[in-house]
């Protein structure tokens, strides 16, 4: 007890050192926790881009392409998938729901989904936050849009506002679908996603623009609900099947290869033996090049349904080399996402669409492929660290430095402590019990300062940065680098405490004042 | 190491050298006994080893060569951290100046050698830390002070507390270092004076340095560093 109490007055008897030091190591400390609360942060809204949907799944690509054509509208998806497949797929045992994606146009420079109401409902970001309207609601009619906050903000959008798309995402104006005009109907709020960067009509919506008003949209809606049976079309109500009709959906007669119903034994591979694939399908290895009768198959869609293209459009195609496919037909999206029942599923769900034998799939689980574009992308916060632990070395070298300055004033209270019989654990304790002292206190309000800056911060930073800071309780990485401030401040009290010690000595008994 | 003043001697020096490193000796004493109970006068003139002396009665130095044996203990035998007990136990200490921890109030400072040796704690038998310390303050008149901070004492009253201190829990040897130069010629009588009666009372032998002379009459035996080390005679003569 009389140790820590010696620390203690001792501290206390040299207010202004003692707390200039410890604001100096606090301020070190909240520059450490502070700048790996900002990584989480930044690494949290990453992977918070998308929650909520355990597979997305597109024509068979790399994982990443189907990840960032869908999610971030970056890129092209590498083909698309037949709305056949996507029913079939929607009536797996293992499926809870699934929504329809498509992609290729765009509205003044932001990319058009075409989706279902039920996408509003599904989407999850963050922690799992849904998407919720500013105003008006998801849409209802094929005219109708939903757009992002940003879209709204930026373009000056309200409810009402008429909006025409384009076709292709880059040709602005110049093949614009002006004879169908779409209306806002609903505002997203911010989700700082790109999300809020997206324009949302339905399928038969988009079905629409490329085949012209010229048929009414009541007809083309009817075509579409019966393909789509999620498009939740006001005109077509009678088209809406049940959930319970799912499974019974006439499309799944058509695929015996693939067992929905019959869940395989573990380990099995997904082609069962001995029932044959269809005719004309042959086996697809994962990976592989689609087969040429599936290319032959879907070429002549392609190019019956990719309408003229102007000069400039084709020029700034040529120089990227990518080639969006486009392709609107009546049974084609980009992609799908997917729920499952059951969370565990969707790694066996993954591979089983990864080898559909009918049509070739890439099935991505969003939070593992957001992890690895994360490891690519995210070697900043390695630097970060680095910068973050110089600053912990400044402070305690500023501690090292006070500690020391301070013990040349204290060598007659050494000499003292020697006088009355304090042997080299008691001097040594007492001055490696204050800078751990010193140590702790600055960990300490080191926090309290990043609380409170969270506190007063977040509301600001999310604002202006589009980043979201949580306030959580301390990772496992802040309490090492803690744990490594603390140790750091108690081995550097050794160096003075160590001089001290042999000072005292040297000096004798009579240090001279 | 308990023994009683009709035994061994307080403090016994025998062929006794001293040299900081690669130096010169600074001392070379061939005897010195003094008994408890007496009170010893050493003087000497600057740098003949005076403090390099106390600092070796109190165990802090090691000699060269030769013994220094305190209360029948010999420092040589024991390890560093045993003469620091040792020295708790049985010491008692007084600066020049500065003796006190400013950051702890009078009470604090006279406790700090029973709070650090638990020996030296049970030296007061049954009576309670307060009562060793009211006891110790009256005698030296600094009662009214036990809870004042350092810094609102004068010297004189400074030099009381760290005598109060050196005197607690009855060390068998006290060790003062000059500590009336910084008093004025009445508060050093008045000092002595209690300082003496807290070392009868102790049955301590008191080592008492100072250049002054004026004091000499009133100690019991004088010893004269100079005539002693016969290291300061072959400096002197080389």
């Amino acid at each position: 007890m009389l140790i820590p109490r010696l620390a203690f007055l001792s501290l206390r008897s040299r207010l202004l050192t003692t707390s200039l030091t410890i604001v100096s190591i606090a301020l070190s400390v909240t520059l450490l926790v502070g700048i790996e609360n900002v990584r989480a942060g930044v690494r949290e809204s990453f992977a918070g881009t998308i929650r909520g949907t355990d597979l997305i799944v597109g024509a068979r690509g790399g994982t990443l392409q189907v990840l960032l054509s869908t999610v971030f509208g970056i890129g092209y998806p590498a083909g698309s998938v037949k709305i056949a497949t996507f029913e079939r797929w929607k009536a797996h045992p293992a499926v809870k729901w699934a929504v329809p994606y498509s992609l290729g146009d765009s509205h003044r420079g932001f990319r058009v989904v075409g989706t279902t109401p039920e996408f509003f409902q599904r989407y999850r970001f963050r922690q799992n936050s849904p998407v919720t309207f500013a105003t008006g609601q998801a849409f209802a009619g094929d005219g109708d849009v939903v757009i992002g906050s940003e879209v709204a903000e930026r373009l000056h959008y309200t409810i009402g506002t008429p909006v025409t798309v384009t076709h292709g995402m880059r040709d602005i104006g110049t093949s614009s679908h002006e004879l169908h005009p779409f209306t806002v109907v609903g505002i997203l709020n911010r989700t700082f996603t790109p999300v809020d960067r997206s324009v949302y009509i339905t399928l038969a919506g988009i079905e629409a623009m490329h085949e012209g008003f010229e048929k009414p949209l009541v007809t083309i809606a009817k075509a579409k609900s019966a393909a789509v049976a999620t498009s939740k079309s006001s005109v077509a109500p009678a088209f809406r099947p049940k959930p319970v009709a799912r499974k019974e959906t006439p499309l799944q007669a058509n695929v015996p290869a693939v067992m929905p119903g019959a869940s395989p034994p573990p380990g099995t591979p997904m082609v069962m033996p001995g029932a044959s694939p269809p005719p004309g399908t042959p086996m697809i290895m994962p990976g592989a090049e689609p087969p040429p009768t599936m290319k032959a198959a879907s070429k002549p869609v392609i190019a019956k349904f990719v309408p003229p293209k102007t000069p400039e459009t084709e020029t700034s195609i040529e120089a990227t080399g990518v080639e969006p496919p486009h392709d609107h037909t009546n049974d084609q999206i980009t992609a799908f996402f997917v729920g499952t029942k059951n969370r565990f599923e969707a790694l066996m769900l993954q591979r089983e669409m990864n080898t559909d034998l009918v049509e070739p799939l890439t099935a991505v689980i969003p939070g593992v492929a957001l992890g690895e574009l994360w490891q690519n992308i995210g070697g900043a916060e390695v630097g970060l660290r680095v910068i973050a632990i110089f600053a912990v070395a400044i402070g305690l070298t500023g501690m090292l430095v006070s500690l020391y300055s301070s013990l040349e004033a204290r060598r007659r209270e050494m000499a003292i402590f020697r006088a009355v019989g304090a042997g080299p654990r008691t001097i040594v304790s007492l001055l490696v019990l204050e800078s751990g002292l010193l140590a702790f206190l600055g960990c300490v309000i080191g926090v309290a300062f990043v609380y409170a800056g969270l506190m007063f911060g977040q509301a600001p930073i999310e604002q202006r940065f589009g980043l979201h800071l949580s306030i959580r309780p301390l990772g496992g990485t802040e309490w090492t680098y803690l744990a490594m401030v603390f140790f750091a401040g108690i081995v550097i009290g050794f160096v003075p405490a160590i001089k001290a010690y042999r000072t005292s000595l040297v000096d004798g008994l009579s240090p001279r004042a | 190491m308990t023994s009683d003043a009709a035994g061994t001697p307080a403090v016994e020096l025998s062929q006794l050298r001293f040299a900081y490193r690669n130096g010169r000796d600074v001392l070379n004493i061939e005897q010195l006994a003094i008994a408890r109970g007496e009170t010893v006068f050493l003087h000497g003139p600057s740098g003949s080893g005076k403090t390099t002396l106390l600092g070796l009665l109190a165990g802090v130095l090691q000699p060269t060569s030769g013994h220094v044996k305190v209360l029948g203990a010999d420092f040589a035998t024991m390890s560093s951290g045993a003469r620091d007990a040792f020295r708790a136990r049985h010491l008692g200490y007084v600066f020049q100046m500065f003796n006190l921890i400013p950051y702890l109030p009078v009470r604090e400072n006279i406790l700090l050698p029973i709070r650090l040796d638990a020996g030296r704690r049970a030296r007061l038998g049954s009576q309670s830390l307060d009562a060793a310390v009211h006891d110790i303050a009256r005698q030296l008149d600094i009662d009214p002070l036990l809870d004042a901070p350092i810094s609102e004492l004068s010297v004189g009253q400074q030099q009381r507390v760290a005598a109060a201190r050196a005197l607690i829990g009855a060390p068998e040897v006290v060790i003062a270092d000059e500590p009336t130069s910084a008093l004025d010629t009445d508060r050093r009588e008045q000092f002595l004076q209690l300082l003496f009666a807290s070392c009868q009372k102790a049955h301590a032998a008191l080592v008492f340095v100072s250049h002054d002379h004026t004091l000499m009459p009133l100690f019991s035996r004088t010893v004269s560093l100079a005539s002693l080390n016969r290291a300061a005679d072959s400096r002197r003569t080389a």
